[in-house]
This record gives C-alpha cells, sequence and structure tokens, in this order.
C-alpha cells in the first residue's frame, strides 16, 4: 500500500488530450470564425453589390431625353429588386452632365472619383448609418442632350450584415458539429490506445508476489518499448533475487565446513593438555581461520559485483588499465609467493564499456587462481580483436577435466584447498555482466583463462 | 433628407398647415398624454380612441385631422428640423409613410403584436398597416338599372365607350394632386394592370371629374350629380350605404386594391410608449373589433345582402398594397410628375 502511494497520479492522459483537442478547436474555431466573417462579409456585398447595380442600371435604362430634358420615369422593378434586401433604406440619385440633380435625395454622396466610367462602388452614409452606394454612368449623345448621366443608388447595410451574420454562424456549426466529432473519435482513440496499458497493469497485479519472469503481452509500438524496459528492469530484479539468494545459500554451504572445523579445533584445544599438541591444533586453528578469511573476501568480492553489476553505470575504459589495475592489486601476493607475472599489453587503446572495479576484481581472481595453482611462468595480456580479452596463462595443466567442466556451477572447486571455483565464478558473472564470456584452453604447454569482452565500436 | 426640406418650403410660404380639425379624447389632468396626426376624420376613429381610453384612464389623447398632403409636409419638416410634432401618426397615403421611413424619421416598436403581423403589413418595425380598406366603385341606385351596374372596370369601359354615353361627364374619382390617397390608389392601379390606361383614356374622353374628398364624391354621387365614383374608399362608402339607400358599393371583381392604414412613430416622439400601445391596441382583437363596427376593417363577403358587392371569388381579386420601399418610386419627383401629366391629360384641370 505504502508503494502505491507514493506514485504521484498526475493529469490522466485523456484528459491532455481532452485539453489538446479542446485548444485545437478553440485556436481553429477562432481563426475560421474570423475567415468565415471575412468571407461573410465578402460574399454579402458582392452579392449586394449586385443588387445596387442591378437596381442602378434598371433605373439608367428608363431615362428617356425628351425635348433636351432628361427625365427619369422611376422603374418600380428598380425598387423591387433593393426590396430583396427587406429592412434596408434606400436612396437614389440621378445627376445630369451639369452636375444637377435630375430627380432623388441631393444629399446623396456623388462617387470619390469624377469620371468613374460604367459603374463605381463606395461607402457612405445615409442619415447617421453606414451605407453603401453604387454610381452607374450612362452616357447620352442626342443632338438635344449629350453627357454622362449619373444614376447613384445606395442603401444601408441591415441585409449584408445579417447575410455576413448567417454565413459565419453557418461555418461556426459545422465546426462545431466537426469539432464534437473529433472530440468523441479522439475519446475512443484514447481509450482504446490506453488499454494495453491497463492489460499490463492488470497483468502485473494478477502476479505472485515471487513471479519475476517476463510479462509476454502484445503491445503497440510505443508501449512495447516501455513493456521491453519493464521485463529488462525484472530480469535484473530476478538476477539480483536469484544472486542474492546464491550467495546466502554460497556463505552458508562454504562457510558451515571450515567454521564447524575450527570449533572443533578450537574444542580440541582447549581440553588438550599437552603445550606441543595444542600448539599444533592452535596453529591449524590460526591456518582454518585464515583461509576462512579469504574465502570471505570472496564471497564478499563477488557480492559486490553482482550488485555493482545492476547498479554502476557503464563507462569507457581501456582494458589495459584494467590489466595494470589488476597487477598492481596483487602486487603483495606476488611480493609473498616470490614469483614474477609477465605483462603483454596490446599497443593501442583497447576501448570496452564496463565497471573498472568489477572488472579489475574479475582479473585479480583470475590472476591469483594462476598464481595458487599454475606454474610459473605467469603471463598476464590484454588483446585487441573482434572481441578484447584479459588474459592469464601459466605453465600448468589447468584445472582438472572435470573441475573445468562444471566450472558453471558455484559450487566448482569449492575445496579443502580454498575455493579457485568461487573466483572463477566471480570472473564470469563479471563477464557475463558485460556482455561477454569466460574461455579457458590449453594448447599443451600453456593453459590460459581469458575473459572475452565485446569491443566497445567507434 | 434635403429633398424633404425642399418639399417642406416649398409649401410653407403659400399656406402653413393647418390642421383640418382637432379633438381631445380622455381627462385633461391625465398622466399620460399622446398627439395622434391622422388623415382618418375624426368620426371614424375617434369611438375607437374612446373605446381604448375606457380601460386606460390616466391617458389623454389628442386627435389632429389633417389632409395626406399636408400631413406628409409637415411630417417631413418636422423630421428635418429633428422634432416629433406627434407621437402617433396614421395616414391612409402610405407612400408618404414609407418615404417618412425610409429617410430615418421613424422610431421602431416591437411587440408580440406587431411581430404577429403578416409581411406585407409591417417594414423595418417602424411601419405597421393597421387597417383593412377596400377601394371600391359607389354607385347611385336610382340612376343605374341592376344590368348596367359596373362589376368591373371593363364593365366601367364598357359604359363610357359609346359616344353619347349617359355616362359622360357623371363619373368621378379622387384627384391625385390633391389627395395622396387619390394618387396612391391611382399609382397602384398603374402597376395592377394595363386597364388602367383605357380607363384615363376613356375618363379623358367621357369627360369624368376628378375632385377632392370622400365625403364630397360619395354626397354627389347619392345626390344624383355623378352616377358612378371609382376608387372610393371602402370605409366611407360603406359607412354612407349603411344611411343611405340610394347608393350602391361594388368591389370590382377585376381586381380590388386593398389598402391597410398605416401608423408610425416618428423619431423623437416624446410619448412614444403611449404611441405603441394604441398601436397594440389597434391589432388587438378588442381594437379589431372596433375598427370593424366602424368600418375600418373591411371584410369583403360573398354572401347576399352583403353590404359591398363582389362578384367572384374573394381571395382572388384582393390585392394588398403591401408596405415596403416599392412604394417610394411613388414619391420620385420625376415619376410623380409623368404621372400627373398623363392624368391632367385625362382630367384637365377645372377652376
Amino acid at each position: 500500500m505504502a508503494e502505491t502511494r507514493q506514485v504521484k497520479a498526475t493529469l490522466s492522459l485523456k484528459s491532455r488530450v481532452a485539453i489538446a483537442v479542446t485548444s485545437v478547436l478553440v485556436l481553429g474555431g477562432v481563426v475560421v470564425l474570423i475567415a468565415a466573417l471575412a468571407y461573410g462579409r465578402q460574399a454579402a456585398r458582392e452579392a449586394y453589390d449586385r443588387l445596387l447595380l442591378g437596381a442602378a442600371a434598371d433605373i439608367a435604362g428608363t431615362i428617356l431625353v425628351h425635348d433636351g430634358v432628361a427625365v427619369v420615369d422611376m422603374p418600380v422593378s428598380a425598387f423591387e429588386l433593393l426590396s430583396l434586401a427587406p429592412d434596408d433604406r434606400i436612396r437614389y440619385r440621378v445627376v445630369g452632365p451639369d452636375g444637377k440633380t435630375l430627380t432623388g435625395d441631393e444629399a446623396v454622396p456623388l462617387p470619390p472619383e469624377k469620371d468613374g466610367e460604367g459603374s463605381t462602388f463606395y461607402d457612405g452614409t445615409f442619415g447617421t448609418e453606414p451605407a453603401r452606394y453604387v454610381a452607374f454612368t450612362r452616357r447620352f449623345a442626342e443632338r438635344s442632350f449629350s453627357g454622362p448621366v449619373k444614376v447613384i443608388v445606395g442603401h444601408t447595410l441591415l441585409a449584408r450584415r445579417e447575410l455576413a451574420r448567417d454565413i459565419a454562424q453557418n461555418a461556426l456549426l459545422v465546426l462545431g458539429i466537426a469539432g464534437a466529432a473529433m472530440a468523441v473519435f479522439a475519446w475512443l482513440v484514447v481509450s482504446r490506445a490506453l488499454r494495453p496499458l491497463q492489460r499490463i497493469g492488470a497483468a502485473l497485479a494478477a502476479r505472485e508476489p515471487t513471479d519475476l519472469t517476463p510479462l509476454s503481452l502484445s503491445a503497440p509500438q510505443e508501449v512495447a518499448g516501455m513493456l521491453a524496459s519493464l521485463n529488462g528492469f525484472m530480469t535484473r530484479l530476478q538476477r539480483q533475487s536469484v544472486a542474492t539468494g546464491n550467495l546466502i545459500g554460497d556463505a552458508a554451504h562454504q562457510l558451515r565446513t571450515p567454521v564447524a572445523a575450527i570449533r572443533a579445533q578450537a574444542q580440541l584445544a582447549a581440553s588438550e593438555t599437552d603445550p606441543v599438541k595444542r600448539n599444533r591444533i592452535v596453529n591449524r586453528v590460526q591456518e582454518r581461520a585464515a583461509g576462512l578469511g579469504h574465502l570471505l573476501d570472496q564471497l564478499l568480492s563477488r557480492a559486490m559485483i553482482i550488485h555493482r553489476a545492476d547498479s554502476e553505470p557503464a563507462a569507457q575504459l581501456d582494458l589495459r588499465d584494467v590489466a595494470v589495475e589488476t597487477l598492481e592489486a596483487c602486487d603483495d601476493l606476488l611480493v609473498q609467493a616470490g614469483l614474477e607475472v609477465e605483462l603483454q599489453l596490446a599497443d593501442r587503446v583497447v576501448p570496452v564499456r564496463g565497471d573498472a572495479l568489477s572488472l579489475t576484481e574479475a582479473g585479480k581472481n583470475l590472476l591469483i587462481n594462476a598464481l595458487r595453482h599454475g606454474r610459473a611462468p605467469i603471463r598476464l595480456g590484454v588483446s585487441d580483436g573482434p572481441t578484447v580479452r584479459l588474459w592469464v596463462s601459466d605453465g600448468g595443466g589447468g584445472p582438472p577435466a572435470g573441475s573445468a567442466a562444471t566450472l558453471s556451477t558455484r559450487f566448482a572447486g569449492a575445496g579443502r584447498s580454498g575455493g579457485s571455483g568461487i573466483g572463477l565464478a566471480i570472473a564470469r558473472e563479471v563477464a557475463e555482466g558485460h556482455g561477454g564470456r569466460i574461455r579457458m584452453n590449453h594448447d599443451g604447454a600453456r593453459f590460459t583463462v581469458a575473459l572475452e569482452l565485446p569491443r566497445m565500436s567507434g | 433628407m434635403r429633398r424633404l426640406a425642399a418639399l417642406a418650403l416649398a409649401s410653407l410660404p403659400l399656406s402653413a398647415p393647418a390642421a383640418e380639425l382637432t379633438a381631445s379624447f380622455g381627462p385633461e389632468d391625465a398622466a399620460r398624454q399622446a398627439t395622434v396626426r391622422s388623415t382618418t376624420d375624426i368620426a371614424a376613429l375617434g369611438p375607437v380612441i374612446e373605446a381604448y381610453l375606457d380601460t386606460r384612464p390616466n391617458t389623454r389623447i389628442l386627435y389632429e385631422q389633417w389632409g395626406s398632403n399636408d400631413l406628409y409636409t409637415l411630417s417631413a419638416a418636422d423630421c428635418v428640423a429633428g422634432q416629433a410634432g406627434a407621437d402617433l401618426i396614421i395616414s391612409s397615403a402610405l407612400h408618404h409613410l414609407v418615404d417618412l421611413v425610409n429617410q430615418g424619421c421613424a422610431e421602431s416598436y416591437a411587440s408580440n403584436a406587431t411581430r404577429a403581423l403578416p409581411a406585407q403589413l409591417v417594414w423595418r418595425n417602424q411601419l405597421w398597416g393597421v387597417t383593412r380598406e377596400p377601394a371600391v366603385m359607389v354607385y347611385n341606385r336610382e340612376l343605374l338599372a341592376p344590368e348596367d351596374i359596373p362589376r368591373s372596370r371593363f364593365d366601367l369601359l364598357d359604359l363610357l365607350r359609346p359616344s353619347g354615353s349617359r355616362f359622360a361627364g357623371r363619373v368621378a374619382t379622387y384627384d391625385i394632386e390633391d389627395s395622396g390617397l387619390g394618387f396612391l390608389l391611382a399609382f397602384s392601379d398603374s402597376l395592377e394592370a394595363t386597364t388602367f390606361g383605357g380607363l384615363m383614356e376613356a375618363f379623358g374622353r367621357s369627360g369624368a371629374v376628378a375632385t377632392c374628398c370622400s365625403a364630397e364624391i360619395i354626397d354627389a354621387v347619392t345626390a344624383g350629380r355623378f352616377m358612378v365614383a371609382y376608387n372610393v374608399l371602402g370605409s366611407y362608402a360603406l359607412q354612407r350605404a349603411r344611411e343611405e339607400e340610394r347608393l350602391g358599393v361594388v368591389a370590382p371583381k377585376d381586381y380590388t386594391l386593398v389598402l391597410a392604414r398605416a401608423a408610425m412613430i416618428p423619431h423623437g416622439a416624446g410619448s412614444a410608449s403611449v404611441a405603441g400601445d394604441l398601436i397594440d391596441y389597434l391589432l388587438s382583437p378588442a381594437g379589431r373589433d372596433e375598427l370593424e363596427a366602424q368600418d375600418l376593417i373591411v371584410r369583403l363577403g360573398e354572401e347576399d345582402g352583403a353590404p359591398i358587392e363582389v362578384s367572384g371569388a374573394v381571395e382572388t381579386i384582393e390585392r394588398r398594397i403591401p408596405l415596403d420601399p416599392t412604394l417610394l418610386v411613388a414619391t420620385d419627383d420625376d415619376k410623380r410628375e409623368i404621372f400627373v401629366h398623363r392624368w391632367r391629360d385625362a382630367f384637365p384641370q377645372v377652376e
């Protein structure tokens, strides 16, 4: 329970999608509204401008010249046309060539340009209201009457505004419906897309507490990545758990015998009255204790390596540095044994990705095994290639055949002589932790054990 | 606007327009008061206003009766001056009111009653048709044999056609220059059918008389000076025909113009709310009943014994004069000049 409480639930994905879709729709709505208003105004202007022009042309067609005087026989049809904008107030004026008003309202504004051929549209006012006007010019060339007669027709803008508003409203209505449909689809899609997550959650919740095997579920690409990571995480957890279990088992198994032996010897020493015999027993207890210390060292170093394998970030290393480090770590042992180790390093950098401490520990265990069980001359080397190798060779025959075959088990070589098997097991675990392996080889004269690792590219 | 001003100025020096008659209804100390200017006779609309005030004890209505042209001139001048001399204007010269509304001289008003009006009877929420009056022909029953009664304009043409017809000089109609209503009816006739051209020609040839005013024309028909009067407003004719046996009324069966007296509230009217209330009353069922009682709402009936003789289906003969901008043509100077010119050819001015 405590763990689940630590998971802080942030805004749900559905809400996020809802917010995203809403903002897209609102933003789109604003853009469409502006566009629709502009379009509506344009469309309304064109439609009603044509109406004005039609009425003006109609009026112009009824101008008659009679005895040198132009008379307008105002046609009802022109006003029927203008009545298509039912609530708009209408204004007209017919201006003769001399600028005199033939008929109509003298207050009607003239077009901005004086000699507009054909027709000119312009904005003006009608009383306090804005209005739109057209000036239509008809030219006369009679003997008694010649020159342009301008017919100006205008009206207020109510119908134009209403049409523009209608167009914009319809556009918004369509947008609203489309938006609602999009929102519903988005909701469905998101609900569907999130179903694998729910499935994974349900699968995890239904598991036994000890079950750390990978989940085998099909999932969409995006979720599959997460699932793979989750499985990787569980694999590591599983490995750690198994390793920890092994460590405890090993420790119990390996420590029980020497500790029991020491206890028996100590009891023996306690009941021994002969000082010579007792001294011998005490010496033996001391030897055993030293062996036990070494064993403990190895067990702890293995525990450390297992821990580091999963917790330490891998760094870029030069494997030659690891070899030199290994040699230095075993310096006191070499001095103690009075042995020389021949170092054979590659000329160039041998790049590898890994944990320096773990690799050094592996190398140390290989070298110590050679020092303990091998024969001189002992060599430590690093070689480059498609796989890089940190190797130790000696003049001996290697471990007995049975032992080499059972190298993979963790009790291999665990014996009274004190655990060359644990050293190898450590090396193996490091190798596997770095994606490599341990390879042993006997060419008749020399036994070589090598830590093979993938070479770092680039 | 300037045209209106010019019109107003042109007629002012001749004779300062004055109301033909005035009357006031309601208590003098009423809290609410409104002035109504109308072309309708006080006798006709007065009872309706009294009925209106029955339920509104705190309202006073000043009623001014005007000639249609004078009312137009005065209202236009008021509009130019930016003042409102009246709170409600009711006129049968619809084209005058359409022009005033078009010039922006009207106040908007909307209520459930005005919204319920058909589109033909309302314009811009500023002009409302409140009555229903057919333009009819009246005749003298003593002078016309039943088979001579003109049922349509064609019948009238046939009566006038023979040279030496006994109808020569004894047919009358409104003078379109004197009466805004006469002009409107004649103008509407000219839009409706080509018959009108023939009719004018026949009127001219037979020496028909154009004169002023419903009452005079109807009196003359009753007295027998005229045998037939053409384009008389049905409301006046009907009222007289109820009292006068000799008077017959016919709705022409080729088509009958139906006019709705229009009401508008002048811009800046001080008692626009009273005016709006009065309009609502005129459009209400109670108001309709009162108007019908005064023959200001006339329904043409096909049944026998109906006060107005109708032959043919009512729906197909009625032609409403719509309240819309097409009536602006009737106020155009050139158009009016051309129309009056043609008219004068038929009816030489008689002094």
